[in-house]
């Protein structure tokens, strides 16, 4: 009732400065969300703590730092808009991890004439593993039925476990040297490989949601299942789909990061699943589902290591920029609350 | 002051606004100690509004609200109880997982000490169903109750506050026979004992039998309040529309000999049993029946949303027999749902993009990679849009801040994406005001007098009686009339209503 008599009085309220900037403001998180408003404060206070923090290189850094959420984050927001999330995102990338380093150490000395091939394999066989991580959570959640929480954190520990059993918890060394010089350091057209990557996955899934049918269906699945059904979507095919590219999306970032820091690790997504669904909230995609646009989460991914690198900056300890993250990433769901409802209705 | 005469509610020039609508405006109503008193009026009219203030969810914006002659400013629905004011509202508030004597007794349990007294509640609600004449063991868990038992449970927990006026809205809705009868005996009773009942229905039939005075709104403004005795039920539907009923309804042209495009055989399944449909080109059929007489779900089971049990399902030549819901669709069957914002809207997306997710099955839109040609499909949607006679400006809007009309041609415009050979229209104009339903029923006009199969399965008689060619009558899971021509009259199809069993071959 309250909000209701309080907006007719918008209506009839003179149209003030202070009025047009208020709407402004509720346009702008209607259409975008919160990110903005994160955006500039962080922004403000930050370059206000150091002067370092807005020059070109340390913009530039943050950008070759974020590939690897901006890649995890694009896959997370495709089970997001689908109504689900995905808790075992980090366990792709271990996974990723550990079996392309295993798979590159048997086979470069089995082929050292060709070892490219051998980096090709190995890339393919992490690739792999995510898929079957991939598959198993969209065959839970969409054929059984099973809540995407529980499924996704079942999977998680499930692929943690294996991965660890694999190594017996040591990192896996002795990578082919052309792995990580081209794929963790190495530049094409000048663009450092790794962000070339991520800008054609950003492309590529942009096409996706915004231009092909399979897009437009996980939208409609997420917005309202029934719906769709009704309308001659293949829900189950829809969500199996949703899940397999976010563990391929994540398996690239694993990719990636194996190939950055030479070795196979256990422990390289670690904090990674709360990272993407708080890139992906704050980015404006609705945990209810069914809204949420791919160039606003590669911004909230980018905020979410802007954020860390200005805490860095400013020297907030890591323990206490996890204190920060787990309270915004809340504070993000809340403002998205009102969001849906000022979207959809009051009901 | 004559206790006798003053009356039990009053309510003088009760106005009502939301943002945009005026829901109520200027409405008196009177209630008398041991009246029933219907309230009467399309979805929409008001009545919903009226009763949420009686029932003290609303405040009114302006009007003067008495009860036995005393002014009162209700402030809740607490505060309306303890006024004597109870209500029945349709969708009930008992928890399912608890006994029946805790449900009656929820918020206002008993104590003895820091305990719950579970012992002198159940006595209490032993007696009180005893005294209101219900039978039901007050041990059982909600869940396990029929619907009837339910409304049952829910009246108790209204005469448990000592209530003086009764409101019912709907309340037959989804009662079987004999359960409206222990109804109508209670209602008997409760008027006897003095209580003052507010009934709100769509079921002319039953004004006849239990109430004194019938008020009829129309775009929340009182048209008038009529005995219920000497009032003819055509002259009540004219008092509701506001205009006769031939203007309403439009005369749908029959395909002589229609191909027969669907058949149902011996079709077994939750809610219905043993039953033979054919539908035919160029022919709009009708299926009327109570809540729960499965008129809708052997709609839902052919179009694979519940289990078919046994039979077959042909279309055009086809066993369709357990096809997945979208082969259905690809088939060219158009379903269009009785529940909007639970099956048919993507609520948070606009009426275009609504429309635009039924075209992605087209060629021209879609490309053989999937990819979707953008100006093409908003192009093709605005088309249909403007077809179904939702205005440019709506179409960009998020569909869940439109009028139910113009959701309702979304809904509609859903349908016309396809190339469509079957209609199954479900509830077509569920809370939709007259203007609006006149143009959806000239929709359906063009669509079956395109040569298309058109089911419009409808709880408002009215709406199925004067669109449909054929009438199939459902009566508990089975088709207990089939009836064509003249044979479609309100008399005869409320007949078939109760008919224990189907059709004699």
């Amino acid at each position: 009732m309250t909000i209701q008599s309080s907006r007719t009085e918008d209506a009839g309220a003179p149209r003030t400065r202070a009025n047009i900037l208020l709407a402004a403001i509720r346009y702008v998180f209607l259409r975008v969300g919160v990110l903005p408003f994160f955006l500039v404060f962080s922004l403000v206070v930050f370059s206000l703590i150091s002067n370092q923090f807005l020059s070109i290189q340390n913009l530039t850094n943050v950008a070759r730092q974020s590939v690897y959420l901006v890649l995890v984050s694009l896959g997370q927001m495709l089970v997001l808009i689908t109504g689900g999330f995905d808790l075992s995102v980090g366990t792709a990338i271990a996974m990723t991890s550990v079996v392309s380093a295993m798979a590159m150490v048997a086979l470069a000395p089995v082929m050292p004439d060709m070892i490219w091939l051998a980096i090709l394999l190995g890339a393919g066989a992490g690739l792999g593993a995510a898929l079957l991580i991939g598959c198993l959570n969209g065959l839970g959640i969409a054929q059984f039925d099973v809540s995407p929480f529980i499924m996704t954190l079942g999977v998680q520990s499930v692929g943690a476990g294996i991965a660890l059993f694999l190594t017996g918890g040591v990192p896996i060394s002795g990578l082919p040297y052309d792995f990580g010089n081209f794929f963790g350091f190495g530049r094409v057209l000048g663009i450092p490989v790794p962000v070339m990557i991520a800008l054609l996955a950003i492309v590529g899934i942009w096409l996706l949601m915004n231009r092909t049918k399979l897009g437009s269906h996980i939208y409609a699945v997420g917005g309202n299942v029934r719906a769709a059904n009704l309308s001659g979507v293949n829900t189950k095919r829809v969500l199996f789909l949703a899940y397999v590219l976010c563990a391929l999306l994540a398996s690239l970032a694993g990719l990636l990061l194996t190939a950055r820091v030479e070795s196979g690790e256990t422990n390289l997504g670690g904090t990674i699943a709360l990272e993407s669904i708080a890139a992906c909230v704050i980015g404006g995609v609705s945990l209810r589902g069914g809204l949420g646009r791919v160039e606003n989460v590669v911004l909230g991914a980018f905020f979410i290591v802007l954020l860390q690198n200005g805490m860095n900056i400013a020297q907030i300890g890591s323990y206490m920029q996890m204190v920060l993250l787990g309270s915004l990433l809340v504070l993000a769901v809340i403002l998205d609350q009102f969001r849906y409802r000022m979207l959809v209705g009051d009901r | 002051m004559d206790n006798a005469n003053t009356p039990l509610v009053e309510m003088t020039r009760i106005s009502k606004e939301f943002p945009g609508v005026k829901a109520l405006d200027g409405v008196d109503f009177r209630l008398q100690r041991g009246e029933v008193h219907v309230l009467f009026g399309e979805n929409g009219a008001g009545k919903s509004t009226l009763i949420s203030i009686l029932s003290g969810l609303y405040r009114p914006t302006s009007g003067s609200l008495r009860i036995d002659g005393e002014e009162v400013d209700l402030r809740s629905v607490h505060d309306a109880a303890r006024h004597g004011i109870g209500t029945v509202f349709q969708e009930f508030s008992l928890i399912p997982t608890l006994r029946v004597f805790e449900n009656v007794y929820l918020g206002r349990e008993l104590k003895r000490g820091p305990l719950t007294d579970r012992r002198a509640m159940a006595e209490g609600a032993r007696a009180l169903f005893h005294d209101l004449g219900f039978e039901i063991d007050i041990r059982r868990r909600v869940s396990t109750l029929s619907r009837a038992e339910q409304q049952m449970v829910e009246i108790a927990k209204v005469f448990l506050g000592k209530a003086r006026v009764l409101i019912l809205d709907e309340p037959t809705a989804s009662l079987t026979e004999k359960e409206t009868r222990k109804l109508f005996a209670f209602i008997a009773k409760a008027k006897a004992d003095g209580v003052g009942i507010i009934y709100i229905s769509h079921r002319i039939q039953e004004f006849r039998e239990i109430a004194d005075n019938i008020s009829v709104l129309r775009d929340g403004r009182l048209i008038g309040t009529v005995s219920a005795r000497d009032t003819s039920e055509k002259t009540l539907v004219e008092l509701m529309t506001g205009r006769a009923i031939d203007q309403i309804y439009p005369e749908i042209g029959r395909q002589p000999d229609g191909r027969t495009l669907m058949t149902l055989r011996r079709m077994h399944g939750a809610g219905f049993h043993g039953v033979d449909i054919d539908v035919r080109a160029g022919e709009v059929l009708g299926v009327a029946g109570l809540v729960g007489s499965g008129k809708s779900r052997i709609w839902r089971s052919v179009l694979g949303l519940q289990p078919i049990r046994s039979g077959t399902v042909t279309l055009k030549g086809r066993d369709v027999t357990h096809a997945a819901t979208r082969h259905m669709l690809r088939g060219g069957v158009y379903y269009l749902p009785p529940d909007r914002k639970g099956e048919g809207l993507q609520l948070a997306a606009t009426a275009r993009e609504n429309i635009k997710l039924n075209l992605l099955g087209r060629a021209e839109i879609v490309g053989r990679l999937g990819i979707v040609a953008p100006r093409r499909a908003r192009a093709l949607a605005d088309k249909i849009g403007e077809r179904v006679g939702i205005a440019s400006a709506h179409m960009g809007r998020i569909v869940s801040k439109l009028s139910g009309g113009n959701q309702q041609k979304v809904l509609f415009g859903k349908g016309f994406g396809e190339e469509r050979d079957i209609y199954i229209f479900d509830e077509p104009t569920v809370g939709v005001d007259m203007g609006t339903r006149a143009a959806l029923y000239r929709l359906i006009k063009e669509i079956a007098e395109a040569g298309k199969a058109v089911v419009v399965i409808s709880s408002d008689l009215p709406e199925v009686m004067n669109l449909t060619h054929r009438l199939l009558v459902f009566s508990k899971g089975r088709v207990s009339a089939e009836l064509t021509g003249t044979e479609i009259a309100e008399e005869n199809v409320l007949k078939y209503f109760f008919a224990e069993t189907g059709i004699q071959p």
